[in-house]
């Protein structure tokens, strides 16, 4: 059982973590902000029930994940895609511009290429199960195991949300990629 | 090598027990380079990517993805949001006070 009297002491360094997790949930800043002040008032009313010891990060990314779900999402007027198109593993990667035999500088090419804008455009372009899942584990690095934690799913649902999540992902950041000419729109065949 | 498919050699049935092919090791990159597979099997594509140039091009291209994924993700806190939380709280914890107190010291509820 924690002390509520360093609930504060604790919890507030985790805050950049949650408010980017925040933005790119709710996708603009004021919902951002209210989800997080709102994911905090939460998380002090319920810190005696948080056993110290344990990942308080990882909890506060379930009050957080949860109050979106239940409070955001379901304000959304425009109902949202819940899948993604399924694309090959390394999709990016298979659509490199063919090399010139300075291959390793078309990769660094694109890979320095990308945009803050951009990223954030194509993590939000996710459905939400998808964005919430390649978000804790690439950004947050959370494992397996925490993810599944906090999102409140097996194990199996969260490898599969994480890598077609990330195949989505890829498509899109191929297509930013595409439109600066650095890469193909289909595989290249070896 | 760039265009790597994947579906080189050494996948084939058959192939040594300790060795995994490229189309595997690909299947399992992503688990790999998450650091969620047992050591067993960590093991064996970490062998696989040390024999195979194009499967280990590949692995350090996706490396390197995630790394720029994850720079481009970092947002700055607004200081008005540090501070309204704050705020919430001492709120918060000003009202549970008040309540503790309005039942007197040392009042543990009913009895």
């Amino acid at each position: 059982m924690a002390d509520r009297a360093l609930f504060a002491e604790q919890a507030m360094e985790h805050m950049p973590a949650l408010y980017t997790a925040a933005l790119r949930m709710t996708r603009n800043a004021a919902d951002a902000e209210d989800l997080v002040q709102e994911t905090y008032l939460k998380a002090y009313r319920a810190f005696d029930s948080f056993t110290e010891g344990t990942n308080l990060k990882a909890w506060l990314y379930r009050i957080l994940t949860n109050t979106y779900i239940n409070t955001y999402r379901a304000a959304r007027r425009r109902p949202e895609v819940s899948d993604v198109e399924d694309v090959e593993d390394l999709y990016l990667y298979h659509r490199l511009a063919p090399g010139d035999g300075s291959e390793r500088s078309a990769e660094e090419e694109v890979l320095a290429g990308f945009t803050d804008d951009e990223v954030k455009e194509a993590i939000e372009a996710l459905p939400d199960a998808f964005r919430i899942a390649v978000l804790l584990a690439d950004v947050e690095g959370f494992s397996y195991k925490e993810i599944a934690d906090i999102t409140e799913v097996p194990i199996g649902t969260v490898m599969s949300r994480i890598h077609r999540g990330r195949r989505a992902l890829q498509k899109t950041l191929a297509e930013f990629a595409q439109q600066r000419g650095l890469v193909g729109a289909a595989p290249k065949v070896p | 090598m760039v265009g790597h498919d994947g579906s080189g050699t050494g996948g084939e049935a058959g192939s040594h027990a300790d060795h995994v092919g490229c189309m595997e090791a690909v299947r399992q990159l992503y688990v790999y380079l998450d650091g969620e597979l047992t050591e067993d099997r960590r093991l064996k594509i970490s062998l696989h990517l040390d024999e195979c140039g194009p499967c280990a091009h590949a692995a350090g291209f996706e490396a390197e993805l995630r790394a720029v994924i994850s720079s481009h993700c970092k947002d700055r806190v607004p200081d008005s949001l540090v501070t309204r939380v704050a705020a919430a709280i001492a709120a918060e914890e000003a009202r549970r006070a008040d309540q503790t107190g309005a039942r007197g010291p040392g009042a543990r509820g009913p009895v």
